[in-house]
C-alpha cells in the first residue's frame, strides 16, 4: 500500500514523525496516503473544508471541534507533520511506554495529554478554564434539540459543582483531570489501533 | 511507396477477416470457440504465480499486507458503548442534573478520529485496495520491483495489453457500436409487427455481446430463472457505464436516462427508434410527477422490455451499496433486483468520473487484462404492505448486498460531489449509545 505516497514522503521526515509521534514507518505511509487521499487541493495541506468533506466527520455533534483541534490558532492549513501530531494523541499507550524514563518529555500520546485534548475542546477561548457557557455550548451539540436550555442548564450546573474544588464556577485542566479520573483511558479515549503492515 | 500502402490494406483487411471469423461471428450467435477461456486460464495461472511470489518476497521481508477489509483501524464495536454504560451505572446518580459527565466527548471524539483516519463512504469513491499486486499500475499496489522474474513479466504483459489486446479491443466495440447504431436504425424502419420486437432484440444482444467481447468480459450469471420479465423494472448496483454491457448480453432491458448530445445522442436516438426506451431531455428530468408518470406507464404496457435502473444514480467502487433513491420504488411494480460483482484482480471496474473521463476510463479497461464479473439474479420483490418506498428500497438494497459480498452503507452515494447535508445529522441522534444518553439525560432532570 501507499508505495506511490512514500516516494513522495522523504524518508528523514518519515525518521522525524517517528520521533516525534511514536508512529511506526508503515502507519506513517499509510496515514500520509490517507492525508493525500483528503488533500482535494493537492497542496500538501489539509483545510477545514477538507476534512468537513469526510460524511462521517460532518455528521459528528463534535465534529467541528475536533476538526479545530488539528489547527493551530490563527491558522486554516494544516501540514502533514501537524496532522500527525494531533492524531499520535490517539495513539494507545503501549506497556514500553509507561516505564520510560519520566524525565524525558511527555509522549504525545500520554493520559495527560488526551485528557488535556478533550479538555480543549470544551475550552473554545483558550483560557484554560471551561465556563458554563463553553459546557453548555457542547452539551447543545452533543443532545441536539431534544432538550430544553433549563434542563441543559441543571445539567451543566451539577457538573461543575462537582468538579470545581476551588469555587471559581470554572473547570480548570487540574480540576478536569480530577473529575475524570474514574475514566479508564485505554476506553475512553480514542484506542486507535493501526493494523501493523 | 505503393508497396507499403498496398500491404498495410493487406495486413488490415487479415486482421478484420480474423476479427470477423474468429470473435465477430460467435459473439453474435452467442457461441465460444475457446480462444478466450484459454487466454483466461492462461491469466489466471499468471496472476496465482505472480502472488506466489510477491507473498514470498514479503515473507522474506518479514512484513505482512494487510486485508483490503481490515481497513485502517480496527474498530472495536460495541465495546466502547458497554464501557461507558457501566461507568455511568457504577457512579451515584446525582440528585439533579442527568448522568452527564464531562468524559463523555470521548465517545464522539473518538468517532470523529476514526473517521478523520479511515471512513466508510469517501473510500467508497476512490479504487478499491488490492491484497496483492495484479501486475498493473493502476490501484494501491503500484509498480513494485521484487524480482526479475515478475519485471519480465510485467513488461510482457504491458506489449501483449497495449499492442495486441487493445488494438483488438477497440476495433470490436467500433464494430460492435456502429452495429448497433445501423442495426436498430434499419429495424426502426420496419412496421410494428412481432417480428421488429424479435430483430430488434436480436440487433441489441449482438451488439452488446460484440462489446462484451471488446473488453475480454467473462461473466457468470446465477440463477437465470430468476431474470427480470416484461413489465417490471430491474435494479442493479452500479460501478460504471459497463454495467449495461454486461446486463444487455444476457437479455434486453429498456434504459431510462438523460438526453445526450454527440455519439451518445446518436446512438440513443437510434436505440429508441427500434424499441421503446425512456429518454427525457434535461428539463423533464426535474420533474419528478413526470419522470414517475412515464415509467409507469412504461411498466404498465406489457409489451415492453424491463426498465434497468442503477437507483445508486452514480458509480462507486463495487466494494459496497449505497442509499437507493427511492423514485424506482414508488412506482409499485415488481422488483428485479440483479447483484453485480466484479473481480478487482484482472482490472479495476470502477469508474472515477471526477478523475477520468469516459474516453480515458474506456481505454483503461481496454488495456486491463480482462473483465470478470459475476452476476446474480435475485427473486422478484414486491412493496409489502404498510412498507413505504424508502423502507422497501433499504429492503432491496440489502438483499443485494448481501448477496454480492458488498458493504450495506445506508450513506447517500451523491456524497462524492455534495456535502452532508443537515438533516443527516439527525441520523446520528439515531444512534443508539447517543439515544440513551439523550435519554437518561431526560429522565435524571425529570426525577
Amino acid at each position: 500500500m501507499g508505495s506511490r505516497a512514500s516516494r513522495l514522503l522523504r524518508e528523514e521526515e518519515i525518521e522525524e514523525i517517528k520521533k516525534e509521534t511514536g508512529f511506526s514507518h508503515s502507519q506513517i505511509t499509510r496515514l500520509y496516503s490517507r492525508f493525500t487521499s483528503l488533500d482535494k487541493g493537492e497542496n500538501g495541506t489539509l483545510s477545514r473544508e477538507d476534512f468537513q468533506r469526510i460524511p462521517e466527520l460532518a455528521i459528528n455533534p463534535l465534529g467541528d471541534r475536533i476538526i479545530n483541534a488539528f489547527f493551530p490558532e490563527g491558522e486554516d492549513q494544516v501540514n502533514f507533520r501537524g496532522f500527525m501530531r494531533t492524531l499520535a494523541h490517539f495513539r494507545p499507550i503501549e506497556d514500553n511506554e509507561k516505564n520510560k524514563n519520566p524525565s524525558a518529555t511527555e509522549p504525545l500520546n500520554s493520559r495527560t495529554n488526551k485528557l488535556l485534548f478533550a479538555f480543549r475542546l470544551y475550552d473554545l477561548d483558550r483560557d484554560d478554564k471551561i465556563s458554563r457557557d463553553e459546557l453548555l455550548q457542547v452539551l447543545r451539540m452533543m443532545v441536539g434539540v431534544n432538550i430544553s436550555d433549563e434542563q441543559l442548564g441543571s445539567i451543566a450546573d451539577r457538573t461543575i459543582q462537582e468538579a470545581d474544588t476551588n469555587g471559581d464556577s470554572c473547570i480548570s485542566f487540574n480540576e478536569f483531570i480530577k473529575a475524570s479520573f474514574v475514566v479508564n483511558i485505554h476506553i475512553c479515549t480514542v484506542v486507535l489501533v493501526l493494523v501493523n503492515i | 511507396m505503393d508497396v507499403f500502402w498496398a500491404g498495410a490494406l493487406w495486413a488490415l483487411k487479415i486482421w478484420l477477416y480474423l476479427i470477423i471469423l474468429l470473435i465477430m461471428i460467435p459473439s453474435m450467435f452467442g457461441f465460444s470457440l475457446g480462444i478466450s477461456e484459454i487466454y483466461m486460464t492462461i491469466l489466471v495461472k499468471t496472476l496465482e504465480w505472480a502472488t506466489l511470489n510477491i507473498q514470498k518476497a514479503n515473507s522474506d521481508e518479514g512484513t505482512l499486507k494487510p486485508s483490503s477489509s481490515n481497513g485502517l483501524i480496527q474498530r472495536e464495536n460495541g465495546s466502547m458503548e458497554k464501557e461507558l454504560e457501566e461507568l455511568r451505572r457504577s457512579r451515584p446518580k446525582p440528585p439533579v442534573g442527568g448522568d452527564f459527565t464531562l468524559s463523555d466527548c470521548f465517545y464522539f471524539i473518538r468517532q470523529g478520529i476514526e473517521s478523520i483516519v479511515d471512513d466508510q463512504v469517501t473510500q467508497r469513491f476512490t479504487s478499491e485496495e488490492l491484497v496483492s499486486w495484479n501486475l498493473l499500475t493502476r490501484t494501491n499496489n503500484d509498480f513494485q520491483y521484487i524480482s526479475l522474474k515478475l519485471t519480465l513479466v510485467y513488461g510482457l504483459g504491458i506489449i501483449v495489453r497495449y499492442c495486441i489486446l487493445a488494438p483488438l479491443r477497440i476495433t470490436l466495440t467500433v464494430i460492435g457500436v456502429s452495429w448497433l447504431v445501423i442495426g436498430t436504425s434499419a429495424v426502426g424502419l420496419l412496421p410494428n409487427w412481432r417480428i421488429k420486437f424479435w430483430l430488434s432484440e436480436l440487433v441489441h444482444v449482438m451488439c452488446y455481446r460484440i462489446c462484451a467481447r471488446g473488453l475480454s468480459a467473462t461473466i457468470r450469471y446465477h440463477n437465470r430463472e430468476n431474470k427480470p420479465k416484461k413489465g417490471g423494472i430491474c435494479v442493479a448496483n452500479h460501478t460504471s457505464p459497463i454495467d449495461i454491457v454486461i446486463l444487455c448480453t444476457d437479455g434486453c432491458y429498456a434504459m431510462v436516462g438523460q438526453v445526450h448530445g454527440g455519439l451518445m445522442g446518436i446512438i440513443q436516438r437510434a436505440m429508441v427508434r427500434s424499441c421503446p426506451h425512456v429518454w427525457f431531455e434535461r428539463s423533464e428530468m426535474k420533474d419528478r410527477h413526470l419522470v414517475t408518470k412515464r415509467l409507469k406507464d412504461h411498466v404498465n404496457d406489457k409489451k415492453k422490455l424491463p426498465i434497468l435502473i442503477f437507483p445508486e444514480g452514480t458509480c462507486i467502487n463495487n466494494t459496497s451499496v449505497m442509499m437507493f433513491k427511492k423514485g424506482s420504488f414508488e412506482i409499485g411494480t415488481t422488483i428485479y433486483p440483479v447483484a453485480i460483482k466484479y473481480d478487482p484482480k484482472f482490472g479495476d471496474a470502477f469508474w472515477n468520473s471526477s478523475k477520468h473521463s469516459m474516453v480515458s476510463y474506456l481505454l483503461r479497461m481496454m488495456t486491463s487484462w480482462a473483465l470478470v464479473c459475476n452476476v446474480w439474479y435475485l427473486p422478484a420483490m414486491h412493496q409489502q404492505e404498510g412498507e413505504d418506498a424508502v423502507q422497501f428500497a433499504n429492503r432491496v438494497k440489502s438483499a443485494i448486498a448481501h448477496q454480492g459480498g458488498l458493504v450495506d452503507l445506508q450513506w447517500d452515494g451523491g456524497l462524492k460531489r455534495a456535502k452532508v447535508k443537515e438533516t443527516f445529522k439527525e441520523q446520528q441522534q439515531k444512534n443508539p449509545w447517543y439515544k440513551c444518553c439523550t435519554v437518561q439525560m431526560n429522565s435524571g432532570v425529570a426525577r
